[in-house]
């Protein structure tokens, strides 16, 4: 720890750090632009400069800037010396002589850093009197706004978008004070990552189109901390709300998780939330058919009574928390209860629990990701199916650069020098796939290979590693692939197997989990990730604990002898099984009572409906694909009749007098409950504090110090306020009492510090900048690496071979339509195209068929129409459907398919979010 | 003691004095006192040289206010301006401070010599946009935020603001 002087005071600082780290660290406030604690530094913006002596008899000293100069041993430094701050001064009035007069009308004001630093520079009036510079702003499609006007031109946009998130379309065009940021020409950014310009840019260049046209500063947002829920990734957001609506969501810094950033899916896919498909009465359907409003608690003890008397079957979900699906779970019972996944995708994720249980390759987190050496990616399509992740593997390519830095003693901040000395060399990254993917432009290695030829590659590769020879003779093509990738693992340091379920392949998974083994050695951790459907898919299987049956079981079941009660939990069937067979499930039960958010064709079979509260209005666990265990707390308590799913369960429960329910009145009591039953789930109850651990004076608050309005919001409705909302089930409040400091990691509402209004203000919530919170990180490991790692047997080929005529049906995964959830926000539809049926060149010969035709796709739960698009990179003999997209319900990943063309084809008016009806019955 | 007398008689001769002088009492309401144009008294939102509503929603107003009265919520309009969807003052909690009218980036929001807002129902302290807009500029004649600003909006394309240059061509290399 080299010790540094800063004003004539000594200070400790960590070896390797610039200065501008260093200062922040330190709690001392140097003003700064284009540096980023994810991005390093290249001293663009010369707002952190101060001055740096020779030696102590050194009186003049010189100007550097802080972000470039690296702490050694005895270094002098001054921020306060009158040249330094001048010159930080002049260098501000520069940046702000075209600076446009926006503030009131900008999205940034309040929480932007540039009005930050001119305020902590002391500049104030605007000498130059020459005309200002301006530009015309683009369209860059619904999810971000442009207004160039207000660019400072520190370049943080396009190291983020290029550099960082391998965008192509966004870059710096023109020469000196003309230089603008944005597309060639106006269009939607292509990058599934461009939303983070939102926080990256510190002006109003970029914001978050759908704040601008329903704006509320941050001091008006009331915040929690929260957990998207678009993906099994688990990255921790900050969603606002202000009048009863979600506004916006931030990234919340989780430093194992989603660090800085977050995907597109996530931060606009929560609008849904507003969505007026809101469920918003209790509904039971008369005689006629016909939905009328009930009472909610006459509609508990009816539901209650049903309960009672005759069997149920409880259908849980993979997109609602643990302690919901254990609620349900225990009223129906551990043999009656479903995870309402399909028995394919259940047994999928089964599996893919078992073998990480079991492995003794370490589940990574998302950085330890970007810390992988060497990288395979089987079968799975990361960028579509788990976004983050294929963010954290494009950095973990790097690692190759840093080697080499390491090598010249670069210091890992000193970005345009690594990538300068780095060009084009990476570390290696392999990916098999069914179609091309939006990593393969820094892939090492990539093919496209189908399903059963990609779980073959994989067990070539462990069969490699471990020195056997592969059990299946793959061709020479393919051997020499397996291979080099081989090779490519063997010699990395820390190599990663990212595999999922997303072919629906249990074959990939065994590979993966082959790979992992043969790579483990004494002093060597390999790692082994599976990306999974939903964001509580891993949680929704542990509550099953072993048991629970997939929803075929239920099918047949009710075929058999019919089912007195359907309870579903927050489950639309239509888009896990065909229409013909969930039409015959519900007429199959005799009650079926539905608890939803959004309106779902589900909901049209349902005799009662319970409209439940969103992800922001209740609190929950969800389990990530890491195995982490992560609680969201809600950011506004929903308006009534519509309550928490697991509060709507709990209800019922205690009606029925369902034994365990008895001792339950707090969500607290149904995380512990839920812990000490199942033996797999003990640690959830460490995702975050209890409502106990904190006294009531001194909980959290979730509105900031200046939430403004408070005796207005409401007066329309009665000029007598009534007192705040109480908050019995968490550790934060509704208000902006409170204390707000020394927060456990998993309690930050917002950040914000004297003189940080913006986001940047997280480096005073870290114990280190860029590292993790002070108050911990959020969130808990459940998996840990097991000892036992059997070897197991090659499940080789689990698809059924295609006869002549037939092609095998791939799910191909869309980041905007392939989530339930997200494509209801307005922003995100706009962006979700129509089910359609992609080829290659080679199929659609046979079948003559091109672009914008129609195929009739024959499966075995009937025909569906979709649209052709030709796709020459997916596996030859490969159709992929478009996964999860309406009208690709009952559609099953890997089966075999006859295909014709479709006479008389007409584009399906586009449905967005909804199954039915584009399932032929 | 001595001293104490002389003070009596001093203050029965000063009120003695009093009852000679002009009363300062009037006869409100017949009688109306003379109010300063600044007089802090009911809230308006005013309107720009060109007639359109002043407001731009920006919520400084409302988070200046030391009783939180002011709660409002910002739109655009379809020409691109920003605007308060709605406006709501509770004049039930107002204090009457000018704290708004000084956050005010847009001199939209002023306070004007009336004070008369005596109500027998409290939820009638309750104003809201219809019941606050006004249809002149009030107290500041010319400001026209958007003439400043860099916004675009019908009728006023970028570069077109006060102080501003053509927009550049992104193509041109020229200096
Ligand atoms: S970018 Fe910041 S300084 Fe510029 S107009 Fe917006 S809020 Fe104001
Ligand atoms: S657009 Fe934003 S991030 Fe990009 S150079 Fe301008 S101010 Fe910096
Ligand atoms: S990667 Fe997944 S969890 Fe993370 S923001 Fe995107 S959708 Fe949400
Ligand atoms: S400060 Fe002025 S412009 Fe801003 S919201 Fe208030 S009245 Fe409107
Ligand atoms: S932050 Fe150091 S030059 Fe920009």
């Amino acid at each position: 720890m080299p010790t540094i002087y800063i004003d004539g005071q000594a200070h400790e600082v960590s070896e390797g750090d610039n200065l501008l780290q260093a200062a922040l660290g330190l709690g001392l406030d140097l003003p700064y632009f284009c540096w980023h604690p994810a991005m390093g530094s290249i001293g663009a913006c010369r707002q952190c400069a101060v001055l740096q002596y020779q030696d102590e008899d050194d009186t003049r000293g010189r100007i550097v800037m802080g972000c470039m100069t690296p702490v050694t041993e005895g270094a002098r430094f001054s921020l306060a010396a009158d040249r330094a701050q001048a010159f930080r001064e002049d260098i501000i009035e520069s940046l702000m002589l075209n600076h446009p007069h926006d503030c009131p009308v900008c999205a940034e004001g309040g929480e932007c850093h540039l009005q930050d630093m001119t305020v902590m520079v002391g500049h104030r009036d605007r000498e130059y009197q020459g005309r200002k510079n301006t530009h015309r702003n683009q369209h860059l499609g619904p999810l971000i706004h442009h207004e160039m006007n207000r660019c400072i031109t520190c370049y943080r946009c396009t190291r983020y978008y290029r550099d960082y998130a391998g965008g192509t379309d966004l870059a710096a065009m023109a020469s000196h004070d003309h230089v603008y940021f944005g597309r060639h020409e106006e269009g939607v950014l292509e990058s599934e990552f461009a939303g983070n310009l939102v926080e990256v840019c510190p002006t109003g260049v970029f914001t978050d189109k759908s704040l601008v046209h329903d704006y509320t500063r941050k001091w008006d947002l009331q915040s929690a901390p929260s957990v998207c829920t678009a993906c099994s990734v688990g990255c921790n957001i900050m969603p606002g709300e202000r009048y009863g609506k979600l506004k916006r969501i931030h990234n919340r810094f989780n430093h194992d998780v989603n660090g800085y950033f977050l995907c597109d899916r996530g931060r606009f896919g929560g609008h849904f939330v507003n969505s007026e498909d809101r469920i918003p009465a209790v509904g039971k359907r008369d005689g006629d058919g016909r939905f009328s409003a009930v009472d909610a608690d006459s509609a508990v003890s009816s539901i209650a009574a049903l309960l009672r008397q005759g069997k149920t079957i409880g259908i849980g979900s993979p997109r609602s928390s643990v302690e919901a699906n254990y609620l349900l779970r225990e009223l129906v019972g551990a043999e009656n209860y479903c995870t309402g996944m399909s028995a394919q995708e259940g047994a999928l994720v089964q599996h893919a629990l078992q073998q990480l249980e079991q492995s003794q390759a370490l589940v990574p987190s998302i950085r330890a990701m970007e810390s992988a050496d060497a990288v395979l990616v089987l079968g799975e399509d990361v960028t579509n199916t788990a976004p983050r992740i294929a963010l954290a593997l494009r950095q973990s390519v790097r690692n190759k650069a840093y080697a080499m830095a390491a090598d010249l003693r670069l210091e890992a901040w000193q970005d345009a020098a690594i990538r300068n000395l780095a060009q084009d060399q990476r570390s290696p990254l392999s990916v098999l796939s069914v179609a091309a993917t939006r990593l393969d432009d820094v892939a090492s290695h990539t093919a496209q290979l189908c399903p059963d030829d990609i779980a073959r590659v994989g067990f070539a590769i462990a069969a490699e590693l471990e020195g056997a020879l592969p059990a299946v003779d793959l061709g020479a093509e393919l051997a020499e692939l397996a291979k080099t990738i081989a090779d490519t693992l063997r010699s990395a340091d820390i190599p990663l197997v990212v595999s999922g379920t997303g072919c629906g392949h249990s074959g990939i998974l065994d590979a993966s989990a082959a790979i992992a083994r043969a790579l483990t050695g004494p002093d060597r951790p390999a790692q082994l990730s599976f990306c999974l459907a939903e964001c509580n898919s891993l949680g929704a299987a542990l509550v099953a604990d072993g048991a629970g049956m997939g929803l075929e079981e239920v099918l047949e079941l009710a075929a058999q002898d019919g089912i007195d009660n359907l309870l579903i939990l927050e489950n639309d069937l239509f888009r896990r099984t065909s229409c013909s067979k969930a039409d015959s499930l519900f007429q199959a039960a005799g009650n079926v009572v539905l608890l939803d958010t959004l309106t779902t064709p589900t909901c049209d079979n349902a005799d009662w409906v319970l409209p439940t509260s969103s992800f922001a209005e209740t609190e929950g666990t969800l389990i990530s694909q890491e195995g982490r265990a992560q609680r969201h707390f809600p950011v506004f308590n929903s308006v009534a009749p519509i309550r928490e799913n697991w509060r709507w369960l709990l209800d019922i429960g205690h009606c029925a007098e369902v034994a365990t329910c008895k001792s339950m009145v707090h969500f607290d009591d149904v995380t512990t409950s839920c812990a000490n039953t199942i033996k797999t789930l003990f640690g959830i109850c460490a995702a975050a504090p209890a409502a106990s651990s904190v006294p009531a004076a001194d909980k959290v608050p979730r509105q900031t110090h200046r939430f403004s309005g408070r005796t207005a919001m409401r007066a329309n409705i009665s000029v007598h306020e009534p007192r705040q909302p109480t908050d019995e089930e968490s550790p934060l409040s509704f208000t902006m009492e409170g204390h707000s400091a020394e927060h456990n990691g998993a309690l930050l509402p917002y950040v914000w510090s004297p003189g940080w209004n913006s986001n940047q203000s997280l480096h005073k919530y870290q114990s280190a900048v860029g590292g993790a919170l002070q108050g911990g990180t959020a969130g808990t490991r459940l998996i840990e690496p097991g000892d036992i790692d059997a070897a197991q047997e090659s499940s080789g080929s689990t698809a059924p071979a295609l006869n002549a005529g037939e092609y095998r049906l791939v799910p191909l995964y869309r980041i905007f339509g392939s989530e339930e959830m997200s494509v209801r926000a307005p922003a995100v539809a706009q962006l979700c195209r129509p089910a359609g049926l992609e080829m290659p060149a080679s199929v659609a010969a046979e079948l003559g068929v091109s672009n914008g035709d129609g195929v009739t796709l024959t499966a075995t739960t009937g025909n569906v129409d979709l649209e052709v698009t030709i796709n020459d990179s997916l596996a030859a003999n490969c159709v992929g459907y478009s996964h999860g997209v309406s009208g690709t319900g009952g559609l099953v990943p890997g089966s075999a398919t006859k295909l014709c063309r479709a006479e008389n084809w007409q584009r399906a008016p586009e449905l967005i979010g909804t199954d039915r009806g584009a399932t032929t019955a | 003691m001595y001293e104490s007398f002389i003070s009596q008689l001093r203050t029965i001769w000063q009120v003695l004095l009093h009852s000679f002088t002009k009363a300062e009492t009037v006869q409100y309401p017949e009688e109306q006192p003379y109010l300063a144009p600044r007089y802090r008294g009911r809230i308006v939102l005013t309107r720009d040289p060109d007639g359109d509503e002043r407001c731009v929603a920006c919520n400084l107003c409302a988070v200046a206010c030391p009783p939180d009265c002011i709660a409002l919520q910002q739109g655009v309009r379809e020409d691109g301006r920003w605007y308060p969807e709605f406006f709501r003052i509770n004049f039930s909690r107002c204090i009457m401070c000018g704290m708004c009218e000084e956050a005010c980036p847009t001199n939209a929001i002023q306070l004007t010599p009336d004070f008369e807002m005596c109500e027998y129902d409290r939820q009638s302290m309750v104003y809201e946009k219809e019941h606050l807009l006004i249809d002149g500029p009030g107290k500041y004649h010319d400001y026209n935020f958007y003439r400043v600003s860099g916004l675009k909006i019908d009728g006023k394309d970028k570069g077109e603001a006060l102080n501003e240059a053509e927009p550049v061509d992104v193509k041109s290399l020229l200096p």
